[in-house]
């Protein structure tokens, strides 16, 4: 058993607002981790410190054997992020975004040139590898943007909501690449706000007001809390 | 009642709307259930007399958006999709500047909008701009209703909202559908069809079909059956190489399947058995609204 991330008493201030209250739990290699949680709970927080964008206020937290507080940027350099909110450059191409993402986590123009081939041939926009990536439907823009979140073979990439508003067909293709790049190696972080991929993961967390609540495999969690579905596991939990 | 007929619109050579056509019920809580690009803001901006439709025709009681916009803007409350309130006026004065709008006073109608605005009332001198999403959703829904509006139009006001506070959303739009408004409303998500009275799917432009959910999911028209396992990855892979299967999607804990022809659940369970699956779990199981959508896609 490898841990890829280990989170250590985290605690996260604002001021005198809690945001992360002491939490613990860690991430196994080749996982796909569920990070589940209202908003509001903490969850962005934490996840920001995960990717060395922040520093915890206390606790100790490991990315890909780096500390986040000592050496953010070797977090940064060692894993993917892909957001709803942000993925990629809409006024540039497929083919220019990807060659960007490449310099930016220093690929050589090799490794740029066969990985742009691979991931136009696995997702077939070979014809389109031209096109700006505002033509795209945002169920494509997705795709992509997790192509090129793990264009340099990070070991863990966090993905935050993925899916949202994306069309049913899509979503499970997406979820698909995502097996398929567990199958290859990489560890996937995820949250998101719909409870049916809560299922696809094989152990979940939930964050309630800065803390973690429950941390098990869904059918575990599903057993210990009598509930049918994620869904009324999340409504129990987090519902005051 | 509402009629929607036939509604064409085209931006730059894409085609938007092709043909959308569906009645809303006096009174009825009517969902628009669709993906990120069906279409679903434009027909709402065409509804509630925002933009104008290529050709169709939309009558809300008798009254045209196109001539008879005054009237219509006056009957209806709007929630777009993304927070469009002013982020300097505090919640406060962001009610009631709507109110004076609408020529209403917050003290008229305050019955309706008292369960959610008691909710946000203790940050009510605190600009728009520094609320939280949830927050900001409230005041928006206050502001929607405190003209008292015949029709709310609410563009996927649970988009990105964990399922705790989409749950008590609905119930909120429960409690004002018993009011008398009549309420449309967008959402990508599937599950929550069954909390409308009627539904209209809509992809690309085109309604695919509509009625209540129970209609809908009665129209599936096939057999559906549950499959699971442990590696539900490998489970995918091997269900998609048996020569019946039809249709495979992966449904969180269970794989959906359908099957060619008659196939029947042994077949499936002697195929996985023989690919090395121990214990293959193969059970009838009844069509959700999403197994719907996906049956019409493919």
């Amino acid at each position: 058993m490898d841990k890829i991330i280990e989170v250590n008493n985290l605690v996260k201030k604002f001021g005198s607002f809690v945001a992360n209250d002491n939490l613990t739990f860690h991430v196994e290699k080749g996982e796909i981790f569920g990070f589940l949680g209202a908003n509001g709970a903490g969850k962005t927080t934490a996840m920001k410190i995960l990717c060395g964008l922040s520093k915890p206020t206390s606790g100790r937290v490991m990315v890909a054997g780096n500390d986040v507080a000592l050496n953010p940027e070797k977090v940064k350099s060692s894993i993917g992020y892909m957001s709803q909110k942000f993925s990629l450059y809409d006024d540039l191409s497929v083919v220019e975004n990807l060659r960007l993402f490449g310099t930016i986590y220093r690929l050589s123009r090799r490794q740029i040139q066969d990985r742009t081939r691979q991931t136009l041939s696995r997702l077939n926009l070979y014809a389109e590898r031209n096109r700006l990536i505002n033509t795209f439907s945002l169920g494509w823009k997705q795709k992509l943007a997790f192509s090129s979140a793990i264009l340099h073979r990070p070991r863990l990439v966090f993905l935050d909501e993925p899916t949202s508003g994306v069309d049913p067909v899509t979503r499970r293709q997406f979820w698909e690449m995502i097996y398929e790049a567990v199958a290859d190696g990489i560890t996937v972080f995820v949250t998101t706000h719909y409870m049916d991929e809560a299922e696809y993961c094989n152990r979940v967390t939930m964050m309630v007001d800065g803390k973690i609540e429950a941390l098990d495999s869904p059918s575990a969690l599903k057993q210990q809390y009598g509930v049918e579905t994620m869904n009324d596991l999340f409504v129990k939990l987090a519902r005051k | 009642m509402i009629e929607i007929s036939d509604v064409y619109k085209k931006f730059k050579g894409v085609e938007a709307l092709s043909g959308v056509s569906f009645r809303v019920n006096q009174g009825e809580l009517f969902g628009v259930i669709g993906p990120d690009g069906a279409g679903k803001t434009t027909l709402f901006r065409i509804i509630i007399s925002l933009m104008l439709s290529d050709s169709g025709s939309v009558s809300l009681w008798g009254l045209d958006p196109d001539k008879d916009y005054k009237k219509v803007r006056q009957i209806i409350g709007y929630m777009p999709g993304h927070f469009s309130l002013y982020e300097d006026l505090s919640i406060e004065e962001n009610l009631r500047f709507f109110a004076t709008v609408f020529g209403t006073t917050i003290e008229q109608n305050y019955y309706l909008i008292e369960d959610i605005y008691k909710q946000i009332e203790p940050f009510k001198k605190r600009p728009a701009g520094k609320l939280s999403g949830g927050m900001k959703q409230k005041l928006a829904l206050s502001c929607a209703l405190i003209h008292r509006p015949r029709l709310l139009v609410l563009d996927e006001p649970t988009t990105g909202v964990d399922a705790v506070s989409r749950q008590e959303f609905w119930e909120m739009l429960k409690k004002l559908q018993k009011e008398g408004i009549t309420i449309i409303v967008s959402t990508p998500y599937m599950d929550e069809a069954s909390l409308c009275d009627r539904v209209a799917l809509i992809d690309n432009g085109r309604v695919i079909v509509s009625g209540t959910p129970q209609q809908i999911t009665k129209g599936f028209g096939k057999s559906l059956f549950g499959v699971k396992n442990d590696d539900m990855y490998k489970l995918l892979q091997l269900c998609r190489l048996f020569p019946n299967t039809d249709t495979v999607y992966p449904f969180g804990e269970w794989l959906h399947v359908t099957f060619k022809n008659d196939a029947k659940e042994a077949d499936l369970q002697d195929f996985l058995k023989q690919k090395g699956i121990e214990n293959p779990l193969v059970v009838p199981i009844e069509p959700s609204i999403e197994d719907c959508f996906l049956g019409a896609k493919s």
